[in-house]
């Protein structure tokens, strides 16, 4: 990673000056997947449906096999457990595949694939295994148990595996560009809430967003909300409801899991002195535990006050409207307990 | 397969491989029963003549996954006894310097070495890979892995068949029927007597072997290896023998009754070829007597030398996990 260009934002002057460049996050997605599949022929994509006219469930890779063909746009039978396992071979072998999981839920199929072979090769023998695996996940979209899952807090516990979940268009790409060269198996927890309602500035051409960054989304006195992906959403709608009512959030938009940028989640902890975890992902032993943890060991004296995470029940993720609503955070959940914390 | 007929030099640099493989396996059981070994140990007795005969068929730009009974497989294609023997003690100069036991984790990319791990039958898919990576870059090489018999149950066996054939990838995998899983015979494993039918369902070749006979172990797996080569796709061989020890260092087997064994001891894979070679006339008892103690030297040089071998520092624990 490190001899790699950070010119986040900075890329070419000329590009840059059109600050109207609005892509969807989807968007940003599929043109990362392009421009390298472009710039570099060790990268190709491999999934279920992804090939031919069809594009992929979501269309990501919709035209890539016209303009890549056949051999980097493998469209695989449906056997997750057995096609990771075969990027694996390939990543061995030098090249970059980047997987499609049609929906993050169903990465569970290919566990062993990924947390026992891949995520230990390096350790165990040294060599390197520089895949990808693209993940949609969250749910709002009454999708029901098995296509709504946030199941990131498994790979962020298994050593090897580096996790990032973006949660804007820029981010998006830079992130998918910087998981593309990093040597290492990167799970892309990409947001199928954000797909096509979140949109904006995506600068141009080649840059990455370096893995193990955070954030800061909104600067504010009064408390912190730290959190990813979707969530970073409604946390900065949360925290103009917030502003009416005088109390001043920061929100620190995580981007990368694992490894977790400890100095961000320190720095904006000590600023506020309260913080207040969010993911979509169910609450109990979720990353904001990890996080949680990480500040009463080494932000203790600064803190105000306890603590607080919001997070998905303990319940498997119902499809009905009421329920769904229910069991996830949102903005106006958000609100409410951020008051509480803000009255401490 | 007469195509692939073996000069007598050949075969008795197949001869070196298998013997200094049970040479390796004798004097490393007897280390571990007095005591002296670190953790769990394979014994690949028995299979001789599968991992060697099989390891002999690729080419050197060729990629192959051995598995814990296939010694033979990774000592013909470079891996050193030094290197095995410290490993075996968890010394820092075995092949991963300790972090994986026994031969797990094996791997050497400059010796086209894929390491396996404890999943079974994990290393099948992943060989796939190594496959299909040769199909995107047009390149004349082979894959080439190993499933004992009661790892054909799970489903990435299927699930691999399937897509190295829909992929027409250049596999080939080697079933290494023992008749046993850990203590699970054949009959409670599978209704039907032989695994290689089962590549008619995925509309690829499956050829069966008598897996004690190296010579005929090397001409079915060359067949198959130069038929991918070609473009001719996978092939699944099932090599048929026989675990002739328990399936660890601390197993005595006792589930398996002792008249299988006295059969198939019989058949010793070894003592089989020697045999033949001594029949063909290709070498006379001196020279056998010969390799023999030059194998006998080899181990006990690769024992002392991880004996005397320096340990791990554990200042290094976290080092590796991620490449940099
Ligand atoms: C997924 C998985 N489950 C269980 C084990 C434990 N285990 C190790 S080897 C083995 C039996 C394997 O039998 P087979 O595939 O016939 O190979 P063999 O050891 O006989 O050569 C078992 C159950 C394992 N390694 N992997
Ligand atoms: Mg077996």
């Amino acid at each position: 990673m490190s001899q790699l260009p950070n010119n986040f934002g900075f890329a070419d002057p000329e590009q840059i000056a059109d600050t109207t460049r609005e892509l969807t996050y989807i968007a940003a997605i599929s043109e990362a997947l392009r421009e390298e599949m472009r710039r570099d022929p060790n990268v190709f994509v491999m999934g279920e449906d992804i090939g031919g006219t069809f594009g992929g469930a979501f269309k990501v890779t919709k035209g890539f096999t016209d303009e890549f063909g056949e051999k980097r746009v493998l469209n695989m039978p449906m056997a997750e457990l057995g096609f990771v396992g075969a990027a694996t071979g390939m990543a061995l072998m030098g090249l970059r595949p980047v997987i499609e999981m049609q929906f993050a839920d169903f990465i569970s199929t290919a566990f062993d694939s990924i947390v026992q072979f891949a995520a230990t090769n390096h350790y165990r023998w040294g060599a390197a295994v520089p895949w990808v695996i693209r993940a949609p996940s969250d749910g709002g979209l009454r999708s029901g148990p098995f296509h709504s899952q946030n199941p990131e807090a498994w790979f962020v516990h298994t050593p090897g595996l580096k996790v990032v979940a973006p949660a804007t268009p820029a981010d998006a790409k830079g992130l998918l560009l910087a998981a593309i060269r990093d040597d290492n198996p990167v799970i892309y927890f990409e947001s199928k809430p954000l797909y096509r309602s979140e949109k904006g500035y995506v600068p141009p051409g080649d840059y990455v967003v370096p893995i193990g960054q955070a954030n800061l989304a909104r600067t504010g006195n009064d408390l912190s909300i730290i959190t990813y992906g979707a969530q970073v959403r409604e946390a900065l709608t949360a925290a103009e409801q917030l502003a009416v009512e005088d109390i001043d959030v920061e929100v620190l938009d995580l981007r990368t899991l694992k490894p977790l940028d400890t100095e961000a989640i320190l720095t904006t902890a000590r600023k506020t002195g309260k913080v207040l975890i969010v993911h979509s992902a169910n609450r109990l032993v979720g990353v904001g535990a990890e996080v949680a943890a990480i500040i009463s060991d080494q932000a203790f004296e600064w803190l105000d006050a306890p603590i607080r995470r919001l997070g998905g029940l303990d319940t498997p993720i119902p499809f009905s409207p009421p329920l769904e609503d229910a069991y996830r955070p949102n903005a106006a959940k958000i609100v409410q307990m951020a008051k509480e914390l803000a009255a401490f | 397969m007469s195509n692939y007929s073996l000069t007598r030099d050949q075969k008795l640099e197949i001869y070196y491989w298998m013997r200094l493989t049970r040479t390796f396996d004798d004097i490393a059981v007897a280390y571990w029963k007095q005591g002296r070994g670190v953790g769990g140990m394979f014994s690949e007795r028995g299979h001789e003549a599968i991992s060697v005969g099989t390891g002999y068929a690729l080419a050197p730009e060729d990629v192959v996954a051995p598995l814990h009974r296939d010694l033979g497989c990774y000592l013909l294609r470079g891996l050193t006894l030094r290197r095995v023997f410290s490993n075996l003690l968890g010394r820092a100069t075995g092949t991963n310097a300790g972090r994986d036991a026994n031969m797990h984790g094996s791997g050497d990319m400059s010796l086209n070495l894929v390491g396996f791990i404890s999943h079974l039958p994990q290393t099948v898919p992943v060989a796939l890979g190594v496959a299909m990576s040769f199909v995107y870059r047009n390149e004349p090489r082979v894959a080439m892995t190993y499933i004992g018999d009661g790892s054909t149950s799970a489903g990435l066996f299927h699930e691999t068949l399937n897509m190295a054939a829909v992929f027409n990838a250049p596999l080939v995998l080697i079933v290494e029927n023992n008749q046993y899983a850990y203590s699970t015979p054949l009959v409670q494993q599978m209704k039907i007597p032989d695994i290689a039918t089962r590549a008619a369902g995925y509309g690829i070749p499956g050829n069966i072997v008598e897996g004690n006979d190296v010579e005929a172990v090397y001409a079915v797996t060359k067949e198959a290896v130069e038929r991918a080569r070609a473009g001719g796709g996978p092939t699944l061989i099932e090599a048929k023998t026989m675990r002739m020890m328990g399936h660890a260092i601390h197993d005595g087997a006792e589930y398996v009754p002792r008249e299988l064994l006295a059969e198939w001891e019989r058949k010793n894979p070894v003592i089989l070829f020697e045999q033949q070679l001594l029949a063909q006339g290709l070498t006379d008892q001196e020279e056998l007597d010969e390799i023999k103690h030059r194998c006998e030297i080899e181990v006990t040089d690769a024992i002392e030398y991880a004996e005397k071998a320096p340990l791990p520092d554990p200042a290094t624990v976290e080092q590796g996990v991620y490449a940099e």
